[in-house]
């Protein structure tokens, strides 16, 4: 077992066992902590993919924007009680049992396939280049220029939807206007 | 002697490897050994500077405001910070009841770590960098992102409404002023044609960039002083406001962590700002003598954190609602209107075969006077609006 | 040499973790956990076969740029929805959110 084959695995542990806790813990403040160290996991493992850029940007958008979003939103629709009542559906148990039979036919297949037991094959071109090559990629005519585009006109009606959505009612906001 | 003077780290580095193989590790292991002991080298510098920089900073505002500042504790007052770090180490440190322990003592490690991280992208001098990876701006948008979420846990886990109340708004205001501050950012990159920070500092070997792109310099600064919750941005924490934010509930060296992040992260900034705008370790024979490269990067960093310093002791406070009105109505229009106008002015200043220099800076003088020209104009609707209704609100005012 | 199975097998796991999550919880909140957890893996799959099957094709990593911009304007909408439904039933578990009108 090299030294990279161990951090994969102790960085696999420690994901799935964060991850795990995300779906189990009962109080959802640790389980929005837990699922930032499942985020930052899942970057280190774009840095051992070779996609250094995607890492840095899996930083900056799940755990900088979207963690802190969750939050937010945790803590703003708290009840007191809200710890103490059951987190879990009333079949939970069928939940789990659809999961681990779907993770268990993956785990056959996927081990089966022989094709999928390669190791790395070196990375063409320039690595140092790779920004660069993406970024043509996203805005180049005969590349994927639509899907970017639309991407987003997707992130401003996000933005735009979101904050018709979270505005007080009306009531709320001519009292305030008027205050 | 002269491959210490022309390449000092380059030796340091093969002296140490020289030893650790002498001593039986394998090549790979030593470079991993060497790799740490620089982290942990830069970790350390950090660290003691940032308790340099509170003395600094209590010496600078003393002479702003006409007086001495510390000079009883050693000659100068330079043992201060010490004495400092001990008042804080042998105060009681108090949880709060209810208070979620684990998540409370973390806060304080996570908001350190997310700005000594920041140094890692640093370029000190000429081939001295903790880690040249070729999206080192991002890194620094990531890294600084993880700084809010430190504010966030420690809000939280007081347990105290205040607290809670404080960590909104210090997060609401740093997530707003990271728009223009990641806007203001690509600049660089644009002109230097990469993310990385030590090739955004060779660029700038003939001009550097506040020259090229001066508007995009000030957006910068001023969004990275929101960024760092320093004055006239530090509402949240101020202890006359809201009874010091998120940090009420810390004592003793927790809150002396919170207090010196806070510190180096006003003076990474400056840092960031020589790097990106400044040039850096650029300077006269700097790439012969990599030593007076990290004497030119120390000194602008100096100039720039004086800037800071200054426009904090001068500036009275911001309301929230002046913050937000400055940063959506006014920051962020502008930085992309800078994005575009650099964007197009550059490409246009090479095709033509113009000077780059004489291009951009006229393209950044256009654009001042276009914004002073449409601050006046709203100015004088507003000022017609009032005449007219002799309503207040409605004409824009901030009362 | 790390083989490609491993990191589908791990995707694989991380999926099916945030599909429980998903399909069990009663919070609302807590299924935008799970769901954001199972984007990561899907994230992961296609960065993992960009790798290893292609890695000349740059189509790998703009898909997974995308599936970002996707997932983080799905959890804002969803979030923003939690908010406003809290404001009118006070409540933000699933199951109780069933009735349109009431």
């Amino acid at each position: 077992m090299s030294a990279l084959q161990w951090v994969f695995l102790l960085i696999a542990a420690t994901t799935l066992v964060a991850a795990i806790m995300v779906v189990v813990g009962p109080n959802l403040v640790h389980a929005a902590m837990w699922l930032i160290l499942a985020l930052a996991g899942v970057a280190v493992f774009f840095v051992l993919l070779d996609a250094g850029f995607l890492a840095v940007v899996q930083v900056a958008v799940y755990i900088g924007a979207i963690a802190i979003l969750i939050i937010f939103a945790i803590m703003l629709t708290r009840h007191l009680t809200a710890d103490t009542e059951p987190q879990v559906t009333r079949s939970w148990w069928l939940a789990a049992l659809a999961s681990m039979v779907l993770f268990g036919g993956l785990l056959t297949m996927l081990t089966q396939i022989p094709t999928l037991t390669v190791g790395a094959p070196p990375l063409p071109g320039n690595p140092e280049n790779n920004v660069r090559d993406l970024g043509q990629a996203l805005v180049s005519l005969d590349q994927y220029v639509l899907p970017f585009e639309t991407a987003s006109v997707l992130l401003l009606a996000a933005l735009i939807g979101s904050i018709v959505i979270a505005l007080p009612p009306k009531a709320a906001r001519a009292d305030e206007a008027e205050s | 002697m002269g491959v210490v003077l022309t390449d000092p780290f380059g030796w340091i580095g093969q002296t140490l490897l020289e030893l650790l193989t002498r001593l039986g590790l394998q090549v790979g292991a030593a470079n991993l050994v060497i790799n740490l002991l620089g982290a942990v080298v830069l970790g350390t510098i950090c660290m003691t500077l940032g308790a340099l920089i509170t003395w600094v900073e209590r010496k600078v505002v003393a002479r702003f405001q006409d007086r001495l500042g510390p000079n009883r504790v050693g000659p100068f007052g330079l043992l201060q910070p010490i004495a400092d770090g001990i008042k804080l180490l042998t105060k009681e440190t108090v949880t709060p009841t209810g208070a979620d322990t684990i998540v409370y003592n973390i806060a304080p490690v996570v908001m350190v770590m997310s700005v000594i991280g920041l140094w890692a992208v640093i370029p000190l001098a000429p081939r001295l960098i903790g880690s040249d990876i070729n999206v080192g701006v991002l890194y620094i948008v990531s890294v600084g992102g993880i700084g809010t979420l430190s504010i966030m846990m420690a809000g939280w886990a007081s347990n105290n409404k205040y607290a809670l109340l404080g960590a909104f708004r210090t997060v609401a205001q740093l997530v707003s002023y990271e728009v223009p501050m990641v806007l203001a950012l690509l600049i660089p990159t644009l002109l230097a044609g990469s993310m990385g920070m030590a090739t955004i500092v060779e660029q700038q070997a003939n001009v550097p960039y506040i020259v090229l792109a001066p508007i995009a310099a000030l957006i910068f600064f001023i969004s990275s002083m929101a960024e760092a919750g320093k004055a006239p941005f530090d509402l949240l924490e101020a202890e006359s406001e809201i009874v010091a934010g998120y940090n009420i509930e810390y004592g003793g060296l927790k809150f002396g962590m919170f207090y010196v992040g806070e510190f180096l992260h006003g003076f990474t900034i400056a840092a960031l700002t020589a790097v990106l705008f400044l040039g850096g370790w650029q300077g006269p024979l700097a790439e012969s003598y990599p030593l007076l490269g990290l004497i030119y990067f120390l000194a602008k960093t100096s100039v720039v954190y004086f800037g800071v310093m200054w426009v904090r002791f001068s500036f009275p406070r911001l309301r929230i609602d002046q913050l937000n009105t400055f940063n959506w109505k006014f920051l962020t229009p502008l930085s992309l209107a800078v994005i575009v106008v650099t964007a197009v002015a550059d490409k246009w200043a090479v095709q033509a075969g113009l000077s780059r220099v004489g291009v951009l800076l006229g393209a950044n003088a256009l654009l001042v006077l276009a914004i002073v020209w449409l601050i006046g104009a709203y100015a004088r609707s507003a000022r017609r609006r009032l005449e007219r209704t002799g309503d207040k609100q409605a004409a824009g005012a901030h009362a | 040499m790390i083989p490609l199975s491993w990191y589908l097998v791990f995707a694989a796991a991380l999926f099916c973790i945030g599909l429980y999550g998903a399909l069990a919880r009663r919070n609302s909140v807590a299924i935008i956990m799970g769901i954001e957890l199972m984007l990561n893996a899907v994230n992961i799959n296609l960065v993992a076969f960009w790798r290893y099957l292609s890695p000349a094709f740059i189509a790998g990593q703009a898909f997974a740029i995308i599936v970002f911009a996707v997932a983080a304007s799905e959890a804002a909408v969803g979030l923003a929805l939690i908010i406003s439904i809290y404001r009118r039933r006070s409540t933000v578990v699933a199951e109780d959110i069933d009735m349109l009108r009431w």
